[in-house]
């Protein structure tokens, strides 16, 4: 299993990306040679006119280096969530490859892999934060449960290096090491955003995806998990996908930018660059709104 | 060829049809071919109430030749009502010779126990299986349970076995302990007790697994590797019965039933294998 004592991940920028995504996309529907031709901003819609498919997204294209956060921002429906879940394997996308550094060395395209070796991918180089606790935590479980189901997927059999890991991560996240035994279903919001945290970061994942882990909390609670992310990062040199439909929240946590819109990345860049110059139109709508 | 005319007119041999037992072989077979993978069956009518091992008896009845000999036990007793039942009901419809005795059978029909004497090569076990799915304790959906195993996904029941050490300091589950067959499938053995789950580990004999009610057809191929789930911090153990012995044959070496005697309040010990206890018995006087 991955060692839970070492903390981070010690891959250099030297070795490439992280992560490269070329050509990504989503169907829903039989698809039509006018799908990627007759959706996207330019016609501001992702249901093609011609067979009713809903392009969820297309055409996604980009890298990420180790230790950075890339944003990924865009209204609601413009295919933010379908990206990540695609990238963790929780949907299979219609097109496009991507490709893990520490999976063969970038040189496979993490799409074609079995299914037993994405689990593996998904377990022990993944992790992910879902918008919504119910999706990403299994409420019948203790929280010490939840953690240990990725690690014992990962390969560790051993209760006593179970509840050690579990409990450091919670200490981490801020969980009160007393709630190791109990289950999230009580927990507030915010406290089962911090367990689902510690889950995902429990095989000191290479990626960690990070889908609008904020919007369902008070404002004063958001503040504080997004304050624990940006710590977590620094300490832990995380590689991060942040989703959000918030910009403030991808201002605070994010190096890079995608922005998104109708299935589509619109424009793509250096956060700060975005912000003080936007360059697309419905960016410029984002940045303007923000201010 | 020669007849056999003891047993009962106006039944197939075995009481079902050819074509039946035709595609019960076929589902044996191929659950011989993926150990501890369940195979689909279409189980049939019998004149048996289901719940009282329709599901292993189908299989034996599609196993049996006349020139088998065949034992019957439930719990480890060849005399209670379930195993007499069942074994009237084969002898009338086919004939063949039945023994107590573990050593001399061909072919043995059980439910809840593997006999205390290691089975050969030629023998054949059948299990009466209620339940077939290990992952239904904590994945109520056929269609999920599928997919799981179609995956080797096993973790859910890995957090509830965790949880059950946080909770109760070991493992609860007595009967029905989860195995890993081959390193593939996860299978629940039926309710032996944990005594005998060391003994399907790469065993000399085939065991196969019968349930009736929901239909699945699983097996144990000969020299299979059979592995109870544990943790390295809290590994597997059978039950403990040292410092006791059987009060019939001083037997400290079998799987006992503890008797309570309500006059005295005394707890007593017999074997749960009765013909292995009349053996040593026999043995001894
Ligand atoms: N199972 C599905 N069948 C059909 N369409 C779907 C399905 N799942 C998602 N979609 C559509 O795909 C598009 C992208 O959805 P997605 O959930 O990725 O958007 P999002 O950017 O995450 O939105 P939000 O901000 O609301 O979470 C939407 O138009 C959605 O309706
Ligand atoms: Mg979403
Ligand atoms: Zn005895």
């Amino acid at each position: 299993m991955a060692q839970p004592e070492k903390e981070g991940n010690a891959v250099s920028k030297e070795q490439g990306p992280v992560l490269q995504v070329r050509g990504l996309g989503k169907f829903y529907g039989e698809a039509c040679p006018h799908c990627i031709n007759s959706t996207g901003p330019a016609w501001e819609s992702n249901i093609c006119p011609a067979c009713g498919t809903i392009v969820a997204c297309a055409e996604i294209s980009f890298a990420l280096m180790a230790g950075s956060v890339l944003g990924v921002v865009g209204e609601s429906g413009s295919g933010k969530s379908t990206l990540v879940q695609c990238l963790y394997f929780d949907l299979a996308p219609s097109t496009g490859e991507a490709f893990l550094g520490s999976y063969v060395g970038g040189k496979k395209n993490i799409f074609a892999a079995s299914a037993q070796e994405k689990r593996l991918m998904r377990n022990k180089l993944m992790g992910m934060v879902y918008q919504n606790p119910q999706q990403g935590l299994n409420l019948d479980f203790s929280a010490g449960g939840n953690i240990a189901e990725k690690l014992l997927m990962a390969g560790c059999f051993h209760v006593g290096r179970i509840r050690a890991r579990a409990g450091a991560l919670l200490e981490k996240t801020e969980v009160p090491l007393k709630r190791l035994d109990h289950l999230p279903r009580f927990f507030s919001g915010g406290m089962q955003q911090r367990v689902q945290i510690a889950k995902a970061l429990a095989n000191n994942p290479g990626l960690v995806f990070l889908d609008e882990v904020t919007t369902g909390l008070d404002v004063s609670v958001q503040a504080k998990v997004l304050d624990l992310i940006r710590s977590l990062q620094r300490e832990l040199a995380l590689t991060i996908i942040a989703v959000s439909h918030d910009l403030g929240v991808i201002r605070l946590l994010t190096d890079y930018t995608l922005v998104m819109k109708n299935g589509r990345i619109v424009e793509q860049g250096l956060t700060d660059q975005i912000l003080s110059d936007p360059q697309h139109p419905y960016t410029q709508l984002l940045v303007s709104s923000l201010l | 060829m020669a007849q056999r005319t003891r047993y009962k007119r106006g039944y197939n041999f075995a009481f079902l049809d050819e074509s039946s037992k035709k595609e019960l072989r076929r589902a044996m077979l191929k659950a011989v071919a993926i150990p501890g993978y369940q195979v689909p069956f279409a189980s049939r009518e019998l004149p048996l109430a289901q719940g009282w091992g329709t599901g292993g008896l189908q299989l034996t009845m599609a196993l049996i030749g006349p020139e088998d000999i065949l034992k019957v036990i439930d719990q480890g007793s060849d005399d209670v009502v379930n195993a007499v039942n069942i074994r009237k009901l084969l002898v009338q419809t086919t004939g063949v010779a039945t023994t107590e005795d573990t050593q001399r059978a061909t072919l043995i029909q059980t439910r809840h126990r593997i006999p205390e004497e290691p089975l050969c090569s030629w023998q054949i076990l059948v299990f009466q299986v209620p339940y077939p799915e290990p992952l239904r304790l904590v994945e109520p959906s056929e269609a999920k349970t599928r997919e799981m195993h179609a995956e080797a996904d096993y973790s859910r029941l890995w957090v509830h076995l965790y949880e059950d050490i946080v909770r109760w300091g070991e493992i609860t589950i007595g009967a029905q302990y989860p195995v890993m067959v081959n390193g593939r499938y996860l299978m629940d053995p039926s309710p032996i007790p944990r005594w005998d789950i060391p003994r399907l580990h790469m065993a000399d004999h085939l065991n196969l697994f019968g349930a009736g009610r929901e239909k699945r057809i699983y097996a144990v191929p000969p020299y299979t590797k059979v592995e109870p789930l544990e943790f390295e911090d809290y590994p597997f153990r059978v039950e403990d019965f040292r410092g006791k012995s059987c009060a019939a044959c001083g037997s400290t070496s079998t799987f006992l039933d503890e008797l309570l005697e309500e006059t005295t309040g005394k707890r007593t010990y017999t074997c749960s294998d009765t013909s292995y206890c009349a053996k040593k018995r026999a043995a001894r006087d």
